[in-house]
């Protein structure tokens, strides 16, 4: 047991930290470092073109996806090596998350079901970060049963035409491509009707609107698509195959979401540390020295959980379903850490505003940001499912509406 | 970055799983249980053959000597087993007191004897309530001569010798308190059996009087070698709490997919699904912090203390919460004497106060970050 580089590893290492040394903009690496959930942005510069020039750096030098082939952009390395690229990028890293959804779902899509000429021509920009890509798949009426979907598509000669409504599009507003889950057949059961298109988001019909959140801020959009046309070579698998052609986007959703989960804790331990309290320091007062424990043991023991399944990739094997775990901790976890944060600040939590609250009011925004974190990229209790039917074999959901067609299926929970 | 144990280790973890799955069945637990003897006499003669008492004991001494890892994967597999034998107070605690402080005689005598399951030892800290604190130890050493009580002592009534903490000073500081090594069979010895919540495993008051002992480390010293003590044990009672707290999730698993109410097995429904996705939650939260802990003892390494305190509050956690659903998912029937969650009930809250309770490891994770962070 041990905490060892290979001699592989330390080499990949050595020369990943040079490159990053030399290229990263440090200018912003104290502003990325302290920026925490609800609250990740840059003073003096547009945060998204800070993201889009030091992506397309890394891709030019050949470090952007690492672990996609050369010939789609990628740098073809191991899974550890990529684990280690993110080590060594440590706050850079942040500037990724526009590109989350793109690199981790859409792209992995792409290369298992597009054509090799699209995958030639759309994943190298994908990439390199020059071209943003969403994913177009929840619905206000499939949330967490995304079959759920009403989103038509119907054939129209060599095009589909596409109408209905996508929500929690991340990043829509940016995005030049996106993958579309569709109903094209509403007579069958709801997981047999379904397909998936890959689309340009400025195609003729598709209109972007932001959500307000209940944060105030908008990182998510409504897509409306009225007679879109997309070519039948934009198809990503079969027609009705497109509930299997989804999980594999969702699987990937799972794994990159749960990769860089924030708990708050390092924030709230800092923030302890150093608050004074009317008897004292508040590190020194029993009931917060009780709560940052209990916080403690579970931000180490995602950390080690997720070195267990680091281990497991440096030697060649998949890591174990222990890693499932990592967002449906942190959601709810980071949640408390900022009511807390607040409840140590008495009355004065109340305030948010930046020029006036406690910290620039980081746990304020972190507090508002964190119902998201529980709900995006599957639900707590989806979470829960997943880990009580794939991680303890216990049976799915009785499923009413299973063989149902879809067209059948009630739509109101009450008159 | 290999932070797993290796294919011997994993071996070893197997073997061990065989062993105590034939040797240690509910139902030879029972006995203990019961009240029909007062420790497993067959399985600890069995654990000395395999050569699981000694496996970190160093060869010269008569052990096996492997290591700490290899006492983690056998430690898990007794928790698992829920093993009504004195492993913890002697391989734990006796032996790892020995191991840091004995003198070359010291453990020449005893640790052979433990390898080979002739010898049971503990350790004597507690006196009443309270927490572990030099403040607490009330029970003096004058001139090698005790006189105190202490409880409750873990395996008390079956251990052929102690390691006594006692009080040698009266500055106020850590250095008041000094360790002794004390024959539970020589004079002036009494030793009263306490009915405790978890019966396979004893407890007992001792109390000492005009009781001549020897050293154990020097004098003084005695703190700072208990808290080394407390150190590894927390390490090695996190591997017990975490094989006790899979195998209570096994059981609620097992009975949620074979009890069928309302017409459906009753782990379709998701009131259990999710009480039982949320134990298989912490149980991988205190594997993963022991994991930490088990490098942190086996190299050494300066993170031991941090790593301690946070594997043992995560695995009593764990253990804590895994055996009470266990019973809430069995219902009824999981509150019967007949059905064997209770024992891990029993176990699990009673290993949650042994090596002193969660608030007082809460208080020293704290410290250690702190003194981390400062350093």
């Amino acid at each position: 047991m041990n905490f060892d580089d290979t001699p592989q590893e330390a080499e990949f290492r050595a020369t990943a930290r040079a490159w990053i040394g030399a290229n990263a903009p440090r200018q912003y690496e104290e502003e990325l470092r302290k920026s925490s959930l609800g609250r990740t942005q840059l003073k003096n510069a547009n945060i998204l073109e800070v993201a889009k020039a030091w992506q397309k750096k890394k891709a030019d030098a050949g470090w952007a996806c690492l672990h996609w082939p050369k010939e789609y952009g990628g740098r073809g390395s191991s899974p550890i090596e990529r684990v280690i690229w993110q080590q060594e990028e440590g706050p850079f890293g942040k500037l990724s998350h526009m590109f989350i959804i793109g690199h981790g779902m859409c792209g992995p899509t792409m290369m298992a079901f597009a054509r090799e000429e699209h995958k030639r021509k759309y994943l190298p920009p994908l990439a390199s970060g020059e071209k943003v890509w969403c994913q177009l798949f929840s619905e206000p009426a499939g949330g967490s049963d995304v079959a759920g979907l009403r989103t038509r598509a119907e054939k129209d000669g060599d095009d589909w035409v596409i109408n209905g409504q996508k929500i929690w599009t991340s990043g829509a507003h940016y995005s030049d491509y996106g993958i579309l889950l569709t109903r094209t057949d509403p007579t069958v059961p709801k997981h047999k009707g379904l397909t998936m298109f890959f689309l340009d988001m400025k195609s003729p019909g598709v209109e972007v609107r932001p959500i307000k959140q209940a944060s105030g801020a908008s990182d998510f959009n409504e897509v409306y698509f009225t007679n879109v046309r997309i070519p039948d070579h934009q198809r990503l698998g079969e027609v009705g195959d497109g509930w299997n052609v989804s999980l594999t986007t969702l699987m990937n959703e799972r794994m990159s979401i749960g990769a860089g989960v924030s708990t708050g804790f390092p924030e709230l331990f800092e923030y302890c540390s150093s608050l004074m309290l009317v008897d004292g320091p508040a590190i020194e007062d029993r009931a917060v020295r009780s709560k940052l424990a209990n916080w403690a043991v579970k931000a180490s023991g995602l950390r080690y959980t997720s070195m267990r399944a680091i281990s497991a990739l440096s030697k060649g094997e998949r890591p174990g379903p222990e890693n499932s775990i990592g967002k449906l901790v942190a959601g709810s976890m980071i949640q408390d850490v900022a009511t807390y944060a607040l409840d140590l600040q008495g009355a004065a939590g109340v305030v948010s505003g930046p020029e006036d609250a406690e910290l620039a009011g980081r746990f304020q925004a972190m507090l508002l940001r964190a119902p998201g974190t529980r709900v995006e990229g599957g639900t707590d209790e989806i979470m829960r499912n997943i880990i009580a039917e794939r991680v303890l074999g216990l049976p799915g959901d009785i499923r009413v509406d299973k063989d149902v067609p879809f067209n059948k299926i009630p739509t109101k929970g009450r008159n | 970055m290999n932070f797993d144990f290796s294919d011997d280790q994993k071996q070893l973890r197997d073997q061990a799983r065989k062993f105590l799955a034939e040797k240690c069945s509910p139902k030879a637990v029972r006995v203990v249980l019961d009240g029909k003897a007062t420790y497993d006499k067959e399985l600890w003669k069995g654990l000395a053959e395999m050569g699981f008492l000694g496996v970190a004991i160093p060869e010269e001494y008569g052990g096996a000597g492997a290591g700490h890892l290899e006492l983690c994967v056998i430690a898990e597999e007794m928790g698992r087993a829920n093993a009504p034998v004195p492993f913890s107070s002697t391989v734990y605690l006796a032996a790892e007191a020995l191991l840091i402080a004995g003198s070359d005689a010291q453990k020449k005598k005893w640790l052979p004897a433990i390898a080979s399951g002739e010898a049971i030892g503990t350790l004597a800290l507690f006196e009443g309530k309270g927490n572990p604190s030099p403040k607490n130890v009330k029970l003096t050493a004058v001139n090698g001569v005790l006189n105190g009580v202490k409880k409750p002592v873990a395996d008390g009534t079956i251990a052929d010798f102690a390691v006594v903490a006692a009080r040698t000073g009266s500055s106020g500081r850590e250095n008041d308190i000094s360790l002794f090594l004390v024959d539970l069979r020589a004079g002036g010895v009494e030793i009263k059996s306490l009915t405790n919540l978890d019966p396979t495993r004893g407890q007992a008051e001792i109390s000492f009087r005009d009781c001549r002992v020897e050293p154990l480390g020097a004098a003084g010293e005695g703190w700072s070698i208990l808290t080394a003590v407390l150190d590894r044990a927390a390490v090695l009672c996190a591997f017990e709490q975490v094989g006790g707290a899979d195998r209570a999730l096994e059981m609620g698993r097992d009975y949620a997919l074979d009890r069928i109410a309302f017409g459906r097995q009753i782990g379709s429904f998701q009131a259990v699904k999710h009480m039982l996705a949320d134990m298989y939650v912490s149980a991988t939260l205190a594997r993963s912090n022991s994991y930490y802990g088990a490098w942190a003892l086996s190299t050494n390494a300066a993170e031991l203390p941090e790593a301690a305190a946070a594997a043992r509050i995560s695995a009593t956690q764990a253990f804590q919460h895994c055996a009470k659903n266990n019973i809430q998912v069995h219902g009824g029937m999981g509150f019967t004497w007949e059905f064997d969650c209770h024992m891990y009930y029993r176990r699990a809250n009673a290993m949650a106060l042994g090596l002193g309770s969660l608030s007082y490891w809460e208080d020293q994770l704290i410290d250690r970050m702190r003194k981390k962070n400062a350093a």
